[in-house]
């Protein structure tokens, strides 16, 4: 909770609140993003270490969760220690991972068959405590299975990342159903800032913060995770000179 | 043998004794090809295909040697026996998922023998009659019947695969059976009447009606622990409790060879004579006892204890001693977490093969610049080369799509993909690839252009046309969807 409390009742209250919610032996390190916008709406001034985070993806992104992996990737690359990632089936192609930040020596790879041998992984992952991040790939999640998937992450303090990934678009709608994820969020493509040579610009997404415990939701235009995994944000102003766009903000970045 | 060793071509066959005649007891495909079979005498051999070779059967020596065969086949599966005069049985329950599959397993097992120059074939099947059976009556080296299935299979094969003395075998033929079918379907009574018991004995194990133990092989040089019940158990918390104590004990035991486990057997002697198995590996030699005991309680629940367990082994079937590790001496780096625990806890739930990590190979065919290694192979810190960005789902087979674009180097105007017709506002490329010639021959001239493009919405594909959009030769000049970008 980053803001000085008022009086000494709320801060007396939002301790009771605190150990209500399991007590001071809790892990409650941030991993902050670097984005001064983003921390300031999360608890903490960053993510939370030692707990579950949700991504999916917008539009298309629902199915094939590209923006998501490189979303969670990035995450992942600026924990310390191995990473987990579990996965249905394999189609991530290691080469952009790497390019978020995520070098190959550092990830396992566990391709389960099944979204129940995925879940047993992913808390498998959660409860050992050598390890930085742990991401799983999953369509259903549900409470009970969030539940314990955030009792193991709070016990290790690594990083649960569960991209929410669909066979159809429809089944998207999954998403809106409560689960105990610390946060919640959304990636969606925009179209890339035109170049004033033909060709693609740097990515950019809209990353919407659906849920945060403890916190209000928001969303940014953000530019995509760079080689070390951070991302910036989208100053919004196309034609500022050169100098300006490597000033400060992509200097926060 | 060696250089004196017969060729391939020519005819042998191994003769014994039996009474006071020498009879052609085995014999090689050129023989059989000749018209030789099992039970001829030797001299009438010699008679009907000339330039035989003939040898002298020893008995002793090739069961000596399947026996080494079968604590060699130990490696695949913790209960096996040799089978005389010429097979192996392995119980694969509850061990196939270290080796990827039941088919998988049976042709690593087939090959592997092949390396060695035996000939083998082999089959997986609900029981043992109905392995030893499919094995050697199928056209197939290797053949995995469906659950449930085998006894329907083995119905349809012909009685010389019931395992029965060739005189019943010869005297079902004279009375016009073929196939076990038949025989099967015949009234058992008058049959027992004629031949014996164990014509229905051995129909009903190769239908598993009755059920067949056999002495697993154990060696001497394997390190064990058992413990006999005089009460039968049957809990999972008991069984848990006692393997337990057996790690405890197998940990001590190895303690004073220097060794740690790297696969361990842990063998259930149900009352009813059936042998139920766990088996585990590791990645490294491990001699923890909190860790292999846990290795080994995750897996209880594949064990039916049935009328309850009067014995329980365990064996290091695979032990090693510990390699030296170098400490981290400075005082500033933070030691890496150790996660060989963890491998191997996923390893023996979901299998070694689905365990990996990626490590870069020098191609610039994209499906061929990553490869998978091992979960704990070193890490060398290499990565890829990364000035073209890639997309980070890659689809397994390119998907063809519909396009517009201008030749040569245009990227297209607009595609169509999975139904989808999506204008592209952006593009970047092209970035050619050249096939990998020393590859294959189709390669040498075969081209891919890839292109990374954008649509209206901001959705970037990675595309490519095969062919450099000029030769023919190249490639078909059909474009291709082969990844989604973020």
């Amino acid at each position: 909770m980053g803001q000085p409390a008022a009086s000494p009742a709320i801060a007396a209250l939002r301790e009771r609140i605190a150990r209500l919610e399991g007590g001071p032996a809790r892990n409650r390190a941030t991993l902050p993003f670097g984005v001064p916008a983003i921390d300031k709406v999360l608890p903490g001034g960053g993510l939370v270490l030692g707990a579950l985070h949700e991504i999916a993806g917008g539009r298309n992104g629902a199915i094939d969760g590209a923006a998501a992996a490189l979303f969670a990737a990035g995450i992942a690359a600026r924990t310390k220690g191995k990473v987990l990632w579990c996965v249905t089936r394999q189609d991530l192609f290691a080469p952009a991972l790497a390019q978020a930040g995520l070098l190959p020596g550092r990830v396992v790879y566990v391709e389960a068959g099944d979204e129940a041998a995925v879940l047993a992984c992913f808390e498998e992952g959660l409860r050992h405590g050598g390890l930085g991040a742990v991401v799983a790939e999953l369509a259903r999640l549900s409470m009970t299975a969030s539940r314990r998937l955030q009792l193991a992450a709070e016990t290790s303090g690594a990083v649960g990342i569960a991209i929410r990934r669909w066979r159809r678009q429809t089944e998207a709608t999954d998403f809106g159903q409560p689960t105990a994820a610390v946060t919640r969020w959304r990636v969606t493509a925009l179209p890339s800032r035109p170049l004033p040579v033909p060709g693609v610009g740097r990515a950019r997404w809209q990353l919407e913060l659906i849920r945060v415990r403890a916190g209000e939701s928001a969303d940014f235009e953000v530019e995509a995770c760079d080689a070390k995994g951070r991302l910036a944000l989208f100053s919004g102003l196309a034609d500022r000179s050169p100098a300006a766009r490597h000033g400060p903000v992509r200097a926060i970045g | 043998m060696g250089q004196s060793a017969p060729s391939a071509e020519t005819p042998i066959v191994m003769l014994g004794r039996q009474g006071n005649r020498r009879l052609v007891l085995a014999f090689d495909t050129a023989a059989r090809a000749a018209g030789l079979r099992v039970g001829i005498p030797g001299s009438k051999a010699q008679v009907l295909v000339p330039n035989l070779q003939s040898f002298d059967l020893d008995a002793a020596g090739d069961a000596a040697a399947l026996d080494r065969m079968a604590l060699w086949s130990l490696r695949y599966a913790p209960i096996v026996a040799a089978d005389p005069p010429d097979g192996l049985i392995i119980d694969t329950t509850g061990a196939d998922h270290l080796h990827g599959g039941e088919e998988t397993m049976l042709e690593g097992l087939v090959s592997r023998m092949a390396v060695s120059g035996i000939e083998a074939r082999a089959a997986v099947a609900d029981t043992w009659g109905a392995a030893h059976a499919c094995a050697r009556y199928l056209a197939r080296p290797t053949f995995v019947a469906p659950v449930e299935r085998s006894s329907a299979i083995m119905l349809g094969l012909p009685i010389v695969a019931l395992r029965l003395p060739p005189d019943i075998v010869h005297g079902l033929q004279t009375l016009g059976f073929e196939r076990v079918g038949e025989v099967d379907a015949a009234p058992r009574a008058s049959l027992t009447l004629r031949f014996g018991p164990e014509l229905g004995r051995r129909l009903d194990q190769a239908t598993g009606r009755r059920s067949e133990p056999f002495e697993p092989i154990r060696s001497d040089e394997l390190i064990e622990v058992r413990r006999a019940f005089g009460e039968p158990i049957g809990a999972a918390e008991t069984i848990a409790r006692y393997a337990g104590k057996l790690v405890a004990a197998l940990c001590e035991a190895l303690e004073p060879k220097g060794l740690g486990a790297r696969r361990l057997d842990l063998l259930f002697h149900r009352v009813d004579n059936r042998i139920e198995a766990i088996r585990v590996g590791t990645a490294v030699p491990v001699r923890d006892v909190k860790r292999l005991t846990r290795l080994l309680t995750d897996r209880i629940e594949t064990v039916d204890p049935g009328f309850g367990i009067e014995l329980m082994t365990l064996t290091a079937t695979l032990a090693e001693p510990f390699g030296a590790k170098q400490i981290i001496s400075s005082l500033v780096e933070e030691p890496e977490p150790d996660i060989t625990d963890l491998i191997d806890t996923l390893t023996n739930r979901i299998g070694e093969q689905r365990l990996y990590r990626f490590s870069p190979v020098e191609s610039d065919v994209p499906e061929r610049s990553v490869r998978r290694v091992a979960a704990t192979a070193p890490d060398d810190g290499i990565s890829w080369p990364g000035e073209w960005p890639r997309p980070p789902r890659l689809l397994t087979h390119p998907e063809p799509i519909e396009t517009m674009a201008l030749l040569p180097d245009h990227p297209p105007v607009w595609f169509s993909w999975r139904g989808i017709r999506r204008r592209v506002t952006r593009a970047d490329g092209p970035e050619r690839v050249f096939g990998e010639w020393w590859q294959r021959d189709a390669e040498v001239i075969a081209v891919r252009d890839y292109f990374q493009v954008e649509d209206e919405a901001g959705d970037r594909f990675w595309i490519y046309r095969s062919g450099d959009g000029e030769d023919p030769e190249t490639g078909s000049h059909k474009w291709f969807l082969h990844g989604v970008f973020a």
